[in-house]
Protein backbone atom coordinates (compact mmCIF):
# COMPACT_ATOMS: atom_id res chain seq x y z
CA UNK A 1 0.00 0.00 0.00
CA UNK A 2 1.49 3.31 -0.97
CA UNK A 3 -1.21 5.92 -0.63
CA UNK A 4 -0.16 9.17 0.96
CA UNK A 5 0.07 10.77 3.46
CA UNK A 6 1.64 7.78 5.21
CA UNK A 7 0.94 6.51 8.73
CA UNK A 8 3.76 8.57 10.26
CA UNK A 9 2.39 11.77 8.77
CA UNK A 10 -1.15 10.98 9.92
CA UNK A 11 0.10 10.23 13.42
CA UNK A 12 2.06 13.48 13.47
CA UNK A 13 -1.02 15.38 12.45
CA UNK A 14 -3.14 13.81 15.23
CA UNK A 15 -0.38 14.45 17.81
CA UNK A 16 -0.25 18.12 16.78
CA UNK A 17 -4.04 18.37 17.03
CA UNK A 18 -4.01 16.91 20.55
CA UNK A 19 -1.17 19.13 21.80
CA UNK A 20 -2.04 22.38 20.03
CA UNK A 21 -5.84 22.32 20.02
CA UNK A 22 -7.24 19.88 22.57
CA UNK A 23 -4.82 20.56 25.44
CA UNK A 24 -5.32 24.37 25.49
CA UNK A 25 -9.10 24.20 24.96
CA UNK A 26 -10.14 21.23 27.11
CA UNK A 27 -11.00 21.07 30.81
CA UNK A 28 -8.03 20.02 33.00
CA UNK A 29 -8.91 16.30 33.20
CA UNK A 30 -9.42 16.00 29.44
CA UNK A 31 -6.32 18.08 28.76
CA UNK A 32 -4.30 15.66 30.90
CA UNK A 33 -5.71 12.69 29.01
CA UNK A 34 -4.98 14.40 25.68
CA UNK A 35 -1.33 14.74 26.77
CA UNK A 36 -1.23 11.04 27.65
CA UNK A 37 -2.84 10.25 24.28
CA UNK A 38 -0.23 12.31 22.41
CA UNK A 39 2.55 10.49 24.32
CA UNK A 40 0.99 7.13 23.44
CA UNK A 41 0.89 8.06 19.74
CA UNK A 42 4.51 9.20 19.85
CA UNK A 43 5.40 5.81 21.32
CA UNK A 44 3.53 4.11 18.46
CA UNK A 45 5.45 6.28 16.00
CA UNK A 46 8.79 5.29 17.56
CA UNK A 47 7.81 1.62 17.52
CA UNK A 48 6.93 1.84 13.82
CA UNK A 49 10.24 3.56 13.20
CA UNK A 50 12.68 1.46 15.32
CA UNK A 51 10.74 -1.60 16.53
CA UNK A 52 11.42 -4.07 13.71
CA UNK A 53 15.15 -3.29 13.51
CA UNK A 54 15.49 -3.71 17.28
CA UNK A 55 13.73 -7.06 17.26
CA UNK A 56 15.93 -8.33 14.41
CA UNK A 57 19.20 -7.62 16.23
CA UNK A 58 17.75 -8.90 19.52
CA UNK A 59 16.91 -12.19 17.82
CA UNK A 60 20.38 -12.50 16.26
CA UNK A 61 22.00 -11.98 19.67
CA UNK A 62 19.67 -14.54 21.30
CA UNK A 63 20.51 -17.13 18.64
CA UNK A 64 24.22 -16.61 19.35
CA UNK A 65 23.80 -16.65 23.12
CA UNK A 66 21.58 -19.74 23.30
CA UNK A 67 22.88 -21.61 20.25
CA UNK A 68 19.22 -22.27 19.40
CA UNK A 69 16.61 -20.99 16.98
CA UNK A 70 12.92 -20.13 17.25
CA UNK A 71 10.58 -17.18 17.48
CA UNK A 72 11.62 -14.12 19.48
CA UNK A 73 9.09 -15.14 22.13
CA UNK A 74 10.48 -18.71 22.34
CA UNK A 75 14.08 -17.53 22.52
CA UNK A 76 13.28 -15.04 25.29
CA UNK A 77 11.47 -17.78 27.20
CA UNK A 78 14.53 -20.04 26.87
CA UNK A 79 16.83 -17.28 28.10
CA UNK A 80 14.51 -16.39 30.98
CA UNK A 81 14.30 -20.04 32.06
CA UNK A 82 18.09 -20.38 31.93
CA UNK A 83 18.55 -17.24 34.03
CA UNK A 84 15.90 -18.34 36.55
CA UNK A 85 17.54 -21.74 37.00
CA UNK A 86 21.06 -20.29 37.08
CA UNK A 87 22.24 -22.25 33.99
CA UNK A 88 23.17 -18.83 32.57
CA UNK A 89 24.01 -15.80 34.69
CA UNK A 90 26.01 -12.61 35.12
CA UNK A 91 29.26 -14.49 34.37
CA UNK A 92 28.02 -15.77 30.98
CA UNK A 93 30.04 -14.06 28.19
CA UNK A 94 27.87 -11.62 26.26
CA UNK A 95 24.87 -11.97 28.57
CA UNK A 96 24.95 -8.57 30.25
CA UNK A 97 25.81 -6.88 26.94
CA UNK A 98 22.77 -8.54 25.34
CA UNK A 99 20.40 -7.57 28.15
CA UNK A 100 21.66 -4.00 28.19
CA UNK A 101 21.37 -3.63 24.40
CA UNK A 102 17.87 -5.12 24.39
CA UNK A 103 16.71 -2.89 27.23
CA UNK A 104 18.12 0.21 25.54
CA UNK A 105 16.30 -0.78 22.33
CA UNK A 106 13.04 -1.05 24.30
CA UNK A 107 13.56 2.29 26.03
CA UNK A 108 14.33 4.04 22.73
CA UNK A 109 10.70 3.21 21.93
CA UNK A 110 9.05 3.24 25.37
CA UNK A 111 10.60 6.14 27.35
CA UNK A 112 13.54 7.85 25.63
CA UNK A 113 13.54 10.67 28.20
CA UNK A 114 13.91 8.36 31.21
CA UNK A 115 16.90 9.29 33.40
CA UNK A 116 18.06 5.67 33.66
CA UNK A 117 18.04 5.41 29.85
CA UNK A 118 19.96 8.65 29.30
CA UNK A 119 22.54 7.60 31.90
CA UNK A 120 23.01 4.17 30.28
CA UNK A 121 23.55 5.46 26.75
CA UNK A 122 27.14 5.04 25.58
CA UNK A 123 29.14 8.23 25.92
CA UNK A 124 26.61 9.90 28.20
CA UNK A 125 28.15 12.76 30.19
CA UNK A 126 28.19 12.74 33.99
CA UNK A 127 24.77 13.54 35.42
CA UNK A 128 24.38 17.15 36.50
CA UNK A 129 24.80 18.05 40.16
CA UNK A 130 22.21 19.93 42.16
CA UNK A 131 22.66 23.69 41.75
CA UNK B 1 -0.29 6.67 62.82
CA UNK B 2 -0.93 7.77 66.40
CA UNK B 3 1.93 5.48 67.47
CA UNK B 4 4.16 7.03 64.78
CA UNK B 5 3.32 10.54 65.97
CA UNK B 6 4.17 9.53 69.54
CA UNK B 7 7.54 8.18 68.32
CA UNK B 8 8.35 11.55 66.73
CA UNK B 9 7.39 10.81 63.11
CA UNK B 10 5.63 13.80 61.51
CA UNK B 11 2.09 12.78 60.47
CA UNK B 12 -1.21 14.51 59.85
CA UNK B 13 -2.97 14.22 63.19
CA UNK B 14 -6.00 11.91 63.25
CA UNK B 15 -8.87 14.05 64.59
CA UNK B 16 -11.72 11.60 64.40
CA UNK B 17 -12.20 7.95 63.46
CA UNK B 18 -15.52 7.47 61.66
CA UNK B 19 -18.14 5.38 63.41
CA UNK B 20 -21.26 3.76 61.87
CA UNK B 21 -23.40 6.63 63.29
CA UNK B 22 -21.49 9.10 61.10
CA UNK B 23 -23.00 7.43 58.04
CA UNK B 24 -19.82 8.03 55.99
CA UNK B 25 -18.44 4.50 55.81
CA UNK B 26 -14.97 3.50 57.09
CA UNK B 27 -12.28 6.10 57.48
CA UNK B 28 -10.92 8.90 59.58
CA UNK B 29 -10.54 12.64 59.47
CA UNK B 30 -7.07 14.19 59.67
CA UNK B 31 -5.87 17.68 60.47
CA UNK B 32 -4.99 19.81 57.42
CA UNK B 33 -1.25 20.01 56.72
CA UNK B 34 0.03 22.40 54.09
CA UNK B 35 2.91 21.45 51.83
CA UNK B 36 4.09 19.96 48.54
CA UNK B 37 3.63 16.27 47.76
CA UNK B 38 4.29 16.17 43.99
CA UNK B 39 7.69 14.53 43.58
CA UNK B 40 8.62 16.45 40.44
CA UNK B 41 8.13 19.76 42.26
CA UNK B 42 9.92 18.58 45.39
CA UNK B 43 13.10 17.90 43.40
CA UNK B 44 12.89 21.18 41.41
CA UNK B 45 11.01 23.99 43.19
CA UNK B 46 13.10 27.00 44.13
CA UNK B 47 11.17 27.58 47.35
CA UNK B 48 12.17 24.07 48.56
CA UNK B 49 15.86 24.47 47.78
CA UNK B 50 16.87 24.92 51.43
CA UNK B 51 14.63 22.03 52.53
CA UNK B 52 16.30 19.71 49.99
CA UNK B 53 19.73 20.26 51.58
CA UNK B 54 18.71 18.44 54.76
CA UNK B 55 15.78 16.32 53.58
CA UNK B 56 17.64 13.02 53.12
CA UNK B 57 19.16 13.34 56.60
CA UNK B 58 15.70 14.14 57.99
CA UNK B 59 14.22 11.11 56.21
CA UNK B 60 16.90 8.95 57.84
CA UNK B 61 16.12 10.34 61.30
CA UNK B 62 12.39 9.87 60.71
CA UNK B 63 12.74 6.24 59.60
CA UNK B 64 14.97 5.44 62.59
CA UNK B 65 12.29 6.86 64.91
CA UNK B 66 9.58 4.88 63.12
CA UNK B 67 11.61 1.69 63.37
CA UNK B 68 11.97 2.10 67.16
CA UNK B 69 8.25 1.49 67.66
CA UNK B 70 7.82 -2.01 69.11
CA UNK B 71 6.41 -4.25 66.36
CA UNK B 72 4.65 -6.28 69.04
CA UNK B 73 2.18 -3.39 69.42
CA UNK B 74 0.71 -4.33 66.04
CA UNK B 75 -0.38 -7.97 66.19
CA UNK B 76 -2.86 -7.52 63.31
CA UNK B 77 -0.36 -6.15 60.76
CA UNK B 78 0.95 -8.53 58.08
CA UNK B 79 4.40 -10.01 58.63
CA UNK B 80 6.69 -11.16 55.83
CA UNK B 81 10.30 -12.30 55.48
CA UNK B 82 12.47 -10.95 52.65
CA UNK B 83 12.16 -14.29 50.80
CA UNK B 84 8.36 -14.22 51.09
CA UNK B 85 8.22 -10.69 49.67
CA UNK B 86 10.41 -11.73 46.73
CA UNK B 87 8.19 -14.74 46.09
CA UNK B 88 5.05 -12.59 46.19
CA UNK B 89 6.52 -10.24 43.57
CA UNK B 90 7.75 -13.16 41.46
CA UNK B 91 4.17 -14.49 41.35
CA UNK B 92 2.90 -11.08 40.13
CA UNK B 93 5.51 -11.29 37.33
CA UNK B 94 4.75 -14.97 36.56
CA UNK B 95 1.11 -14.07 35.89
CA UNK B 96 2.03 -11.48 33.23
CA UNK B 97 1.89 -12.27 29.53
CA UNK B 98 5.52 -12.02 28.44
CA UNK B 99 8.88 -13.19 29.77
CA UNK B 100 11.46 -10.56 30.66
CA UNK B 101 14.92 -12.11 31.01
CA UNK B 102 16.14 -9.12 33.07
CA UNK B 103 13.46 -9.89 35.66
CA UNK B 104 14.45 -13.57 35.83
CA UNK B 105 18.09 -12.55 36.31
CA UNK B 106 17.09 -10.08 39.06
CA UNK B 107 14.87 -12.58 40.89
CA UNK B 108 17.73 -15.07 40.85
CA UNK B 109 20.08 -12.37 42.18
CA UNK B 110 17.63 -11.47 44.95
CA UNK B 111 17.35 -15.12 45.99
CA UNK B 112 21.13 -15.71 45.88
CA UNK B 113 21.87 -12.53 47.86
CA UNK B 114 18.90 -12.42 50.25
CA UNK B 115 19.55 -10.88 53.66
CA UNK B 116 18.90 -13.07 56.71
CA UNK B 117 15.44 -12.97 58.26
CA UNK B 118 15.69 -10.05 60.71
CA UNK B 119 16.20 -11.17 64.30
CA UNK B 120 13.96 -8.32 65.41
CA UNK B 121 11.28 -7.48 62.81
CA UNK B 122 10.16 -3.83 62.92
CA UNK B 123 7.17 -1.74 61.96
CA UNK B 124 7.83 -0.85 58.29
CA UNK B 125 5.98 1.99 56.53
CA UNK B 126 6.02 0.08 53.23
CA UNK B 127 5.62 3.07 50.87
CA UNK B 128 8.07 5.68 52.21
CA UNK B 129 9.10 7.51 49.03
CA UNK B 130 9.11 10.88 47.31
CA UNK B 131 5.43 11.31 46.46
CA UNK B 132 4.19 10.18 49.87
CA UNK B 133 6.04 12.88 51.82
CA UNK B 134 4.64 16.35 52.44
CA UNK B 135 7.42 18.92 52.24
CA UNK B 136 7.49 22.58 53.23
CA UNK B 137 10.30 25.15 53.05
CA UNK B 138 11.24 24.01 56.58
CA UNK B 139 11.51 20.32 55.58
CA UNK B 140 9.47 17.17 56.16
CA UNK B 141 6.00 18.04 57.46
CA UNK B 142 4.12 14.75 57.22
CA UNK B 143 4.59 11.14 56.17
CA UNK B 144 1.50 10.03 54.23
CA UNK B 145 -0.08 6.83 52.89
CA UNK B 146 0.30 4.34 55.70
CA UNK B 147 -1.91 1.61 54.23
CA UNK B 148 1.05 -0.62 53.24
CA UNK B 149 2.49 -0.64 56.78
CA UNK B 150 3.62 -4.09 57.87
CA UNK B 151 6.11 -5.86 60.12
CA UNK B 152 9.41 -6.87 58.57
CA UNK B 153 12.98 -5.82 57.80
CA UNK B 154 13.36 -2.06 58.46
CA UNK B 155 15.93 -1.75 55.64
CA UNK B 156 13.01 -2.16 53.22
CA UNK B 157 12.00 1.49 53.84
CA UNK B 158 15.55 2.74 53.16
CA UNK B 159 15.87 0.82 49.90
CA UNK B 160 12.41 1.86 48.67
CA UNK B 161 13.05 5.61 48.86
CA UNK B 162 16.16 5.09 46.67
CA UNK B 163 14.32 3.43 43.76
CA UNK B 164 15.04 5.49 40.63
CA UNK B 165 11.36 5.60 39.64
CA UNK B 166 10.82 8.27 42.34
CA UNK B 167 13.91 10.35 41.74
CA UNK B 168 11.97 12.33 39.10
CA UNK B 169 14.87 12.64 36.70
CA UNK B 170 17.55 13.27 39.36
CA UNK B 171 19.31 9.93 39.00
CA UNK B 172 22.38 11.56 40.60
CA UNK B 173 20.55 12.00 43.94
CA UNK B 174 19.60 8.49 45.10
CA UNK B 175 17.32 9.49 47.96
CA UNK B 176 14.08 10.59 46.31
CA UNK B 177 15.94 12.75 43.77
CA UNK B 178 16.77 15.25 46.53
CA UNK B 179 19.60 13.80 48.64
CA UNK B 180 22.54 11.45 49.03
CA UNK B 181 22.66 7.98 50.51
CA UNK B 182 25.36 9.16 52.95
CA UNK B 183 22.96 11.76 54.37
CA UNK B 184 20.10 9.26 54.67
CA UNK B 185 22.31 6.76 56.51
CA UNK B 186 23.90 9.46 58.71
CA UNK B 187 20.46 10.64 59.87
CA UNK B 188 19.38 7.07 60.55
CA UNK B 189 22.56 6.16 62.40
CA UNK B 190 22.39 9.31 64.55
CA UNK B 191 18.99 8.29 65.95
CA UNK B 192 19.40 4.50 65.98
CA UNK B 193 22.94 4.56 67.33
CA UNK B 194 23.96 1.61 65.17
CA UNK B 195 25.88 1.30 61.90
CA UNK B 196 23.94 0.29 58.82
CA UNK B 197 24.96 -2.29 56.26
CA UNK B 198 24.99 -0.56 52.86
CA UNK B 199 24.71 -3.87 51.02
CA UNK B 200 21.38 -4.51 52.78
CA UNK B 201 20.03 -1.14 51.62
CA UNK B 202 21.23 -2.00 48.10
CA UNK B 203 19.42 -5.37 48.20
CA UNK B 204 16.20 -3.63 49.20
CA UNK B 205 16.63 -1.08 46.41
CA UNK B 206 16.86 -3.95 43.92
CA UNK B 207 13.79 -5.54 45.50
CA UNK B 208 11.92 -2.20 45.40
CA UNK B 209 12.80 -1.71 41.74
CA UNK B 210 11.43 -5.09 40.70
CA UNK B 211 8.40 -4.68 42.98
CA UNK B 212 7.46 -1.53 41.04
CA UNK B 213 8.49 -3.22 37.77
CA UNK B 214 6.15 -6.16 38.37
CA UNK B 215 3.30 -3.73 39.09
CA UNK B 216 4.01 -1.96 35.78
CA UNK B 217 4.19 -5.28 33.91
CA UNK B 218 0.91 -6.43 35.46
CA UNK B 219 -0.76 -3.24 34.19
CA UNK B 220 -1.16 -4.92 30.80
CA UNK B 221 -3.80 -7.26 32.22
CA UNK B 222 -5.45 -4.44 34.17
CA UNK B 223 -5.60 -2.38 30.95
CA UNK B 224 -7.20 -5.27 29.09
CA UNK B 225 -9.61 -5.83 31.98
CA UNK B 226 -10.99 -3.59 34.70
CA UNK B 227 -8.94 -0.43 34.00
CA UNK B 228 -8.99 0.13 30.23
CA UNK B 229 -7.48 3.64 30.40
CA UNK B 230 -4.64 5.20 28.40
CA UNK B 231 -2.82 5.96 31.66
CA UNK B 232 -2.84 2.27 32.61
CA UNK B 233 -1.59 1.30 29.15
CA UNK B 234 1.27 3.78 29.37
CA UNK B 235 2.27 2.58 32.87
CA UNK B 236 2.70 -0.88 31.34
CA UNK B 237 5.13 0.64 28.85
CA UNK B 238 7.26 1.94 31.74
CA UNK B 239 8.31 -1.58 32.75
CA UNK B 240 11.47 -1.24 30.67
CA UNK B 241 12.51 1.69 32.90
CA UNK B 242 12.82 -0.71 35.82
CA UNK B 243 14.75 -3.17 33.64
CA UNK B 244 17.51 -0.64 32.90
CA UNK B 245 17.56 0.30 36.61
CA UNK B 246 17.93 -3.37 37.58
CA UNK B 247 20.85 -3.78 35.19
CA UNK B 248 22.52 -0.68 36.62
CA UNK B 249 22.07 -2.08 40.15
CA UNK B 250 23.18 -5.68 39.66
CA UNK B 251 25.23 -5.82 36.47
CA UNK B 252 27.49 -2.79 36.31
Amino acid sequence: MQDQPGPDELLGSVIDFLRETVVPEAKPRTAFQARVAASALELVWRQMEFGAAGEAVEKQRLIGLLDANGSLEDLNKQLADALASGTLGLATPGLVEHLRATTLEKLAVDQPNYSGYRAALPGEAEPRKEG
Amino acid sequence: MAAAAKAGVPVAEVMHVLSPEDGLGHGFIMRFVEGETLGGRIVKSDHLRAARQTLAFECGETLARLHRIPAGDFPTLARATPAELVERTRIVYARTTIRRPVFDLAFRWLTDNAPPVPAEPKLVHGDFRNGNLMIGPDGLRAVLDWELAHVGDPMEDLGWICVNSWRFGRIDLPVGGFGTLDDLLAGYELISGSRLDRSAVHWWEVYGTIRWGAICAASVEAFRGEDATMERAMIARRTSETEIDLLRLIAS
